[in-house]
């Protein structure tokens, strides 16, 4: 099973890449498990919408 | 449209400094995207449109400039500026989240998008990242290249490049949490 240091590894991965189905299905399992680490993908998610949307800040 | 590009001005600068960190190079990257937007002549329905075509070009100039650059630098050292044991303390002896640095939850993040001071707070997070690490997670969120255009442009391995990324994820978002979205008093990090 993941820790949650080598499930933040791979969420950060699963923004660069598709992740095999092994790692996937382990993932998805520790975040059903751990709270920490499903807010932590959340935020992930947020960064980039963030990073995206930065140049059009000001309108 | 000329006074359209001024009003961009300062943003575009700032986009490009983050990117590049030297003033110079961030001025040619603008005054180069002025340009040819002026030459280019075409029109648009509105402001946002055109704000968007002009980020497109400019973001076309950057990685221009960066390629120039990576023929000249070796950029091996984005791996070192945010040494391996940066975020070890954030884990417990079996490398799950300590009691104090598991990830809370952020409420409704994207609420914030509307407000001055969280850009201003999130501006200060990305210009905090050490200058090449920002520069491999600005080409890659920002300029939106692929992890193996990167690794290319700049002559890393794909490995060492994707650490890097997840390194500067980590310092953002524990700087967005630290000074916007668990800091007790926002208005003292400005
Ligand atoms: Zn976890």
């Amino acid at each position: 099973m993941l820790n949650c240091k080598q499930a933040t590894a791979l969420m950060s991965q699963g923004m660069d890449k598709k992740l095999g189905l092994w790692r996937q299905t382990s993932l998805r399992i520790h975040l059903m498990v751990c709270d920490g680490c499903r807010n932590f993908n959340k935020q992930l998610q947020f960064l980039r919408a963030g990073l995206r949307r930065f140049p059009h800040r000001n309108g | 449209m000329e006074n359209e590009l001024i009003s961009f001005r300062s943003d575009m600068l700032k986009f490009a400094w983050l990117q590049l960190r030297d003033e110079s190079s961030a001025e040619d990257a603008v005054q180069e995207t002025m340009a040819a937007v002026l030459i280019g002549k075409q029109s648009f329905g509105n402001r946002a449109q055109l704000k968007t075509w002009v980020f497109a070009i400019l973001k076309n100039k950057i990685v221009d400039i960066i390629r120039e650059r990576a023929r000249f630098s070796s950029t091996g050292a984005a791996l070192e500026e945010i040494p391996e044991n940066a975020y070890d303390d954030l884990f417990d002896e079996r490398d799950h989240w300590n009691a104090d640095t598991r990830p809370s939850a952020w409420g409704d993040p994207e609420s914030s998008f509307s407000s001055q001071q969280f850009w201003k707070i999130f501006e200060i997070c990305l210009t905090r990242l050490p200058e090449n690490t920002a520069r491999v997670f600005m080409m890659r969120e920002m300029l939106d290249l692929d992890t193996e255009e990167i690794c290319k442009e700049l002559a890393i391995s794909p490995t060492n490049c994707w650490v890097v990324l997840h390194r500067a994820r980590m310092a953002l978002r524990l700087c967005l949490d630290d000074r916007w979205f668990n800091a007790g008093d926002r208005d003292a990090e400005l």
